[in-house]
């Protein structure tokens, strides 16, 4: 690679980097100065030397095994690893000299002899550290003739897979042939070095412990899972660590085989979950031939997980539309137009159902999968353009209570933390989220710190992975009935209280005092005991006292939490509980603890900083404040609406009561991700100007009247902002295959409308945000470039940016206590509908699926399924694999079930990643009371065996299709 | 939205609030109506309560004198 278009050094160092106390010695005569722990092959580095290395990279501790990277030191016997020896004061240390040169050689020659020697044709060429080291080294001659290898499947001395072609044999029983079960990457058995990289990494980086090495000195070779197992059957999560970590091309992406090897990079962001890792996108022209996680990205430090690194090919695939397209109604076929006639459709239309309906009958919803910049320009095309606040996103629909609970217990609506922060916890609290499958790469993070001794509590109906998996097990698991999250958090609570576990000083200090005791008085009482709400949640007494006792007295607490915590009828008193939790016991402002919201998507962090929420301007401020709309008066030149606009759902109504008419939806699919599908149809069917602004022609477009095709994150500037606050720089790769970036399009609809904007760049977007946000206020392109990305809040008081909030005070003072009284939903089980429904996602789809299954990650997910305990499925003469109509009182639908005890007797379980299934038909209309935050984890539902897909699935589908037709464009 | 639904929504925010210590929280549930709330959603509120109000709790209807009058 050697085009980097951001210079950033990002070369393999050999070791991991340390801390500790510096340690001052000399290699080759060059004095370097390095921390404590440090390996002499790290320093050298840092003194500018590479010393020759096959077995050790810097993502995995040293392991000591090629003898390839051995040196001279002063003083010490023999030729020791530089790896695996560490730094010592003025230590005096040679890495070359004719006797480790020699060595070198040996080990090479040694190397090559069981390696075939087809490097032109090889995947890896140019890309392999095997052929550089023998150049390094200067290995100039085999003095093995061929003989016993693995790589020959002739097993007559061939040198190559070419040679072997002309010639016949017995065949070789130690040669293996490809593994190509992955869909991504192809493991080559006749390449293997057996530096364990790749065993390490799974280890280490991902914490799967799926590979091993199987076998014993020249049997040793690489296996996943057991005996009979591929790579797919295997415990492999297709994360690419091992890929990674492969000197060779033994584990190789089938991109880089395919297209060749890139020549260029550009580091940019992942565009699909909130943990925003950093990558580098690996180019041949604008053809892009992997993703490869970026070391120094700080969010994920040099990691990744299935959907970012390897499930980019949606940006590519046939069903995206890249032309405009128009329609008089829904049930036309749609017809494609150029971009300023649709533009100029919309913007009339628009402008007409204002002038008849009135200004507040039309509104936005910006997309947590655009840019912050993007996401600005939406939310000012409502309050700027349209004149009203009517402008929502889809977090509402997921973390909109963790704005609202955190707002009021701490002041500020956003996480308290970095990921870094888990390196130093003690004891942590996942409630309500699935890390392995929601945020993998965090989950790697997390579990390398539950291995080094961490303890873990769980929280949530199911038993997810990390309750126990390889080398982690969870302390406490508190399988807690779907709808009682509050009863549980006050409960914890409730012991801290009584037996006396808070943290005195701390909320004396930091706190308010007199609103602490009268939190205390509340769950002291009896009532919040947990053995008063066994019988209600579920969890046993004991258990939930021993998890709380171990939180308590753990040393450094973090919580983190998902939307199995938000998507409730109290989904916002449960994140003021949790917030209540870490005052109590002062785990806040500090490393290694705080409250940590799971953001769902890329930017659902940056859509809400951005002002997408109809009550808030940019910078959670609400619009009733006059200094804040003065403030973008004068930026805008426009008079801006001081009354809050409707939320997602109150649009969804208004529209039904035929008093909203016209909605422009950016990237997002409200009618699959929505709760309570008919309502959703019902609202969209009732407007009578739908823009949808996307990718793909979603569900949502079912119901649209302007299709304006949208661009991916690999053909636009700009910015995302990730579940810790920190703005990542999202840079083009591509031009925009429809003709322009999404904040184009937005901008032309705005000038359509009458607007005077002029933006030529993302960069003068973020301008406009940083002269109006004060939390932005230091925020540049330049300032992101320089540092890599930026944590807000970043001003004056903080030029670089602040990895931890509410350091020596809260936002808003003094943190405040909120009484947290649990109010059972209205969501009831009862005699037709005993079981209750919960839904989540998996590893390898993402949300609705529009990105994820159109790539090759459907290979281990093709189908949502219902998750139904063995016993309740016994009951209603449910087998494995059996089709199941699954009903609530909103709806019907059907889907294959599969048994298992992750969930408890009386509990279903499904993912909402396939229209065909459309679990959201199923869920309610119920709705946190705070924020109308629907309540997806909580419906009542029943299950019963059925022969194939419902009535009302079949007339969907018969209604998308027939939605879907698209007549070509006139000449 | 239906009323149902409305009464819904409007009896969870009373809910919360009332069990909130102090002594203001009418005033509490007005003030989360005026700010969550869009006018043309007030407004069903408001025509609700002055139509009878069924099945709203008394902490919402007493909320509802400070509930700002939508301007249009």
């Amino acid at each position: 690679m050697k085009d980097f278009i951001i210079p950033w050094n990002d070369a393999d160092m050999g070791t991991p980097a340390k801390t500790g106390a510096p340690v001052t010695l000399t290699v080759d005569g060059a004095a370097v100065t390095v921390p404590e722990g440090t390996s002499v092959m790290r320093a050298a580095y840092e003194a500018g030397i590479t010393v020759p290395k096959l077995c050790a990279t810097d993502s995995v501790e040293a392991f000591g095994s090629c003898r390839l990277c051995v040196v001279e030191i002063e003083g010490r016997r023999g030729t020791p690893a530089s790896c695996t020896t560490p730094v010592v004061e003025g230590m005096v240390v040679r890495t070359q000299s004719a006797k480790v040169q020699k060595i070198r050689k040996g080990v090479m020659e040694l190397y090559i002899s069981d390696h075939p020697l087809d490097c032109l044709t090889c995947s890896a060429n140019g890309d392999c550290e095997l052929q550089d080291m023998a150049g390094a080294v200067g290995l100039r001659d085999v003095r093995y003739e061929p003989g016993e290898n693995h790589f020959d499947p002739t097993g007559t001395g061939a040198l190559s897979m070419a040679d072997a072609k002309r010639r016949e044999g017995d065949g070789n029983f130690r040669y293996i042939p490809k593994d190509e079960s992955n869909p991504y990457f192809t493991y080559d058995p006749s390449k293997c070095i057996v530096c364990s990289r790749c065993v390490r990494a799974c280890e280490e980086v991902q914490g799967t412990f799926a590979l091993t090495i199987e076998g014993r000195g020249f049997e040793s070779r690489v296996s996943a899972g057991g005996a009979v197992d591929d790579f797919l059957t295997s415990d492999c999560v297709s994360c690419g660590a091992c890929v990674q970590a492969c000197p060779t091309a033994t584990l190789q992406e089938k991109s880089v085989a395919e297209l060749g090897t890139p020549t260029r990079s550009v580091v940019t962001t992942c565009a699909y979950c909130g943990v925003g890792c950093s990558f580098k996108a690996e180019m041949n022209g604008d053809q892009l031939v992997r993703m490869v996680p970026y070391k120094n990205g700080k969010a994920n430090r040099g990691h990744s997980c299935v959907k970012g690194r390897f499930a980019y090919g949606y940006a590519e695939h046939k069903d995206r539309i890249l032309s405009p397209m128009i329609r008089e109604s829904i049930d036309d076929p749609w017809q494609e137009v150029s971009w300023d006639e649709a533009i100029g459709f919309a913007a009339k239309r628009l402008k007409s159902l204002q002038k008849d309906y009135g200004r507040r009958s039309v509104g936005v919803i910006t997309s947590s999968r655009c840019t912050n910049e993007e996401t600005y320009l939406v939310q000012k095309l409502a309050r700027g353009v349209f004149m009203n606040n009517n402008t929502d996103t889809c977090a509402r629909v997921c973390h909109s209570p963790t704005g609202y609970g955190l707002g009021q217990t701490f002041g500020t609506s956003a996480g308290t933390q970095d990921f870094d922060s888990v390196e130093q916890t003690n004891v942590v609290i996942v409630i309500g989220a699935n890390p392995t499958d929601g945020h993998p790469v965090f989950a790697s993070r997390l579990k390398k710190r539950l291995r080094a001794g961490a303890e873990l509590i769980v929280i949530d109906p199911r038993r997810i992975d990390l309750v126990k998996s390889a080398h982690v097990e969870a302390a406490h698991h508190l399988p807690l009935r779907p709808g009682t999250n509050v009863a549980v958090v006050t409960a914890l609570s409730h012991v801290i209280v009584t037996e006396g576990l808070m943290d005195e000083d701390f909320i004396r200090e930091r706190c308010d005092w007199n609103e602490f005791l009268e939190y205390a008085d509340f769950v002291s009482q009896e009532r919040h005991s947990p053995e008063a709400t066994e019988m209600l949640t579920g969890v046993p007494a004991e258990t939930l006292r021993a998890a709380a006792r171990t939180f308590a007295r753990g040393g450094n607490g973090a919580i983190y939490y998902g939307l199995g915590v938000t998507e409730h009828s109290q989904g916002s008193t449960t994140v003021m509980g949790i917030a209540n939790l870490a005052m109590l016991t002062g785990n806040i402002g500090r490393p290694g603890v705080g409250v940590n919201p799971l953001r769902g998507q890329n930017n659902v962090q940056g859509s809400c900083d951005m002002g997408s929420f109809p009550h808030e301007l940019p910078g959670y401020r609400h619009v009733k404040l006059p200094e804040v709309r003065k403030t973008f008066e004068a930026a805008w030149g426009v008079t801006i609406d001081p009354e809050p606009g409707l939320r997602i759902p109150n649009m969804l109504d208004a529209a039904v009561d035929g008093t909203f008419k016209g909605l422009y939806c950016q990237g997002e699919d409200i009618l699959q991700s929505d709760p309570d599908t008919k309502h959703v149809a019902a609202g969209l069917a009732a407007m009578e100007c739908v823009i949808v602004h996307d990718l793909f022609l979603n569900e949502t477009a079912n119901y649209a009247h302007v299709f304006l095709p949208g661009s991916s994150f690999l053909e636009k500037d700009g910015t995302f902002t990730n579940a810790e606050r920190r703005i990542n720089m999202v840079r083009r790769v591509m031009a925009p295959k429809a003709g322009y970036a999404d904040w184009e399009v937005t901008q032309l609809l705005a000038q359509a409308m009458g607007a005077d904007w002029e933006y030529a760049h993302p960069r003068e977007i973020m301008a406009e945000i940083a002269a109006t946000t004060p939390t932005f206020a230091g925020v540049t392109y330049e300032r992101i470039n320089e540092l890599g990305s930026i944590q807000w809040p970043c001003n004056d008081d903080a030029p670089e940016g602040t990895p931890l909030m509410h350091v020596d005070e809260f936002k808003r003072g003094k943190g405040r206590f909120m009484i947290t009284e649990y109010v059972a939903t209205d969501e009831k089980t009862g005699p037709r509908f005993p079981l209750l429904l919960t839904t989540g996602r998996i590893l390898s789809q993402y949300n609705v699926g529009a990105q994820t299954r159109r790539t090759a990650n459907s290979t281990w997910h093709e189908e949502d399924v219902l998750e139904i305990h063995p016993h309740d499925a016994e009951v209603r003469g449910v087998k494995e694999g059996d089709f199941v109509k699954l009903a609530s009182r909103s709806g019907e639908t059907a889907l294959r079930a599969t048994l298992t005890d992750r969930v408890s007797t009386g509990v279903v379980y499904t993912t909402f990643h396939h229209p065909d299934t459309q679990a959201n038909v199923i869920t309610t209309d119920f709705s946190d009371w705070a924020t109308n935050c629907p309540e997806y984890k909580v419906t009542a539902v029943q299950v019963s065996p059925s022969n194939g897909p419902t009535d009302w699935q079949e007339r969907y589908n018969a209604q998308a299709e027939q939605s879907r037709r698209i007549l070509p464009a006139a000449e | 939205m239906s009323p149902e639904k409305m009464v819904t929504m409007a009896n969870q925010i009373a809910t919360f609030f009332m069990t909130q210590p102090g002594e203001d929280q009418a005033s509490r549930v007005a003030d989360h109506i005026n700010d969550f709330w869009e006018p043309r959603m007030r407004r069903q509120l408001l025509d609700y309560v002055a139509a009878g109000g069924e099945g709203l709790s008394p902490l919402l209807i007493e909320a509802t004198k400070e509930v700002r009058e939508p301007a249009q």
